[in-house]
């Protein structure tokens, strides 16, 4: 994992506040990291820890991993090839509970940004809604889409970034080549994160099981430079 | 028979039409097969001695008996060849469980036969309640990928699209694939550079 986090509070906030938010992801990190050796789900998959003695925080991933995957038609899957990866789950879930941190504080304009994964709240410095940038998959410097939310979540799935796993359950021979990205609003970051990763990995098809979902838009980018977005994106992106 | 003998020759709207013209067979003659139920219900001593025919009173018939002469397999076997190669379909077999009802129908529930549609299997099963026919269902529906995702395409085909083009606006904060921190610093600085 080992993601870039970005927090930004427009109020003022104690230095201690970041702080905070920046050892909760330390603690997803080392508890859920398959990169890294000695985390809780590394000795699971070596099998070294028994399901019954994995901490709450695991089970609770494992329980909401299974309510994803029967929500997907089982097209989100953490297990892969005999091994668990819950990195498509438990990115959306920790931006949340961070942000949960800054909200139980009394914070309302902010947000909090991992690896391109974003909860955002209230306004941005200038007094309006948070401006999010969908970023080009063929060019990552360019930007080809603005989104101009408030209160929900942002998550875009991609396989155009080595290191991002996400595989058909269904048919083990897609490579999941035909799209690049798959960018997904919601009512807030975990949602959005679970169901954009279980959308990628119905290829194609993932954009229409958005559009099926009340209350989420999608905007998804094929290998020819096309995008196909939902009926209702218009109320969130603009041109 | 062979299943998936999808002509990769064909147009993509011939194949979409035979499917659904198969499909809406099937559909129909399971519709008519309950229908013919109800209304043999009262004959159905004198209708069931032409070697296995089908009927609601008798007990669960054998699959593999002839089907009912004369009206059932005529129709449906004559629509279902002309569609495509297939073999004809046997009246609705099966009653899984089954009790009498004051209307007429009998409810239940009734399995088709399996009928091969040139791209896949299709079994449809029929459940009676109350005497009304409360479900239709298939049980076995064609999962070639390329095809199922065909006709995904048909099923949403209102979904707008666009060609990407870059945005020259300004933006707060930038969404996309994980990145490795370096990457991640690197573009950030780019693209909110270029934003502005």
């Amino acid at each position: 994992m080992g993601m870039p986090v970005t927090v930004e509070v427009v109020e003022a906030a104690d230095e201690s506040l970041f702080d905070e938010v920046f050892e909760y992801f330390g603690y997803v990190d080392g508890k859920f990291s398959t990169y890294k050796a000695a985390s809780e789900i590394s000795r699971i998959n070596r099998g070294e820890l028994e399901w019954e003695h994995a901490s709450d925080d695991m089970k609770l991933i494992f329980q909401l991993a299974e309510q994803t995957r029967i929500e997907s038609n089982g097209y989100f899957d953490i297990r892969h090839q005999g091994r668990i990866d819950p990195s498509g789950i438990v990115k959306g879930w920790a931006i949340y509970n961070a942000a949960e941190i800054l909200r139980k504080r009394g914070f309302v304009n902010y947000y909090v940004d991992a690896g391109g994964d974003i909860q955002a709240s209230g306004k941005n410095p200038q007094g309006r809604a948070w401006r999010v940038g969908i970023r080009n998959p063929f060019q990552m410097d360019v930007i080809v889409k603005v989104l101009s939310i408030t209160d929900c979540g942002v998550a875009t799935s991609g396989t155009y970034v080595r290191g991002q796993h996400i595989y058909n359950p269904k048919d083990g021979e897609d490579a999941l080549a035909e799209i690049l990205s798959l960018t997904v609003i919601g009512p807030d970051v975990y949602e959005a994160d679970r169901f954009a990763t279980a959308a990628f990995a119905m290829g194609r098809s993932g954009i229409d099981f958005i559009e099926c979902l009340p209350g989420f838009e999608g905007y998804m980018i094929d290998r020819n430079k096309q995008a196909t977005f939902t009926t209702g994106f218009a109320r969130v992106g603009t041109a | 028979m062979s299943r998936n003998r999808f002509n990769s020759t064909s147009s993509f709207s011939q194949v979409i039409r035979k499917f659904f013209l198969s499909a809406f067979v099937v559909f129909a003659f399971a519709a008519y097969a309950i229908h013919e139920r109800l209304t043999n219900a009262n004959s159905a001593a004198a209708a069931s001695n032409s070697g296995g025919g089908q009927d609601a009173s008798a007990q669960p018939s054998d699959p593999t008996s002839a089907p009912n002469p004369g009206s059932l397999s005529g129709s449906s076997s004559g629509t279902l060849s002309g569609a495509s190669s297939t073999s004809p379909a046997q009246a609705p077999a099966n009653a899984a469980s089954s009790s009498s009802n004051s209307s007429g129908y009998k409810d239940g529930t009734y399995t088709g036969q399996t009928v091969d549609v040139n791209y896949g299997l299709v079994q449809v099963q029929t459940t009676i309640q109350s005497g009304k026919i409360a479900a239709v269902q298939f049980l076995q529906y064609p999962n070639d990928r390329r095809t199922s995702q065909q006709i995904n395409s048909i099923a949403m085909p209102y979904l707008q699209q666009e060609a990407i083009q870059a945005q020259s606006a300004n933006v707060d904060i930038i969404s996309g694939a994980t990145l490795t921190s370096e990457g991640f610093q690197m573009s950030l600085q780019s693209a909110l550079a270029g934003a502005h």
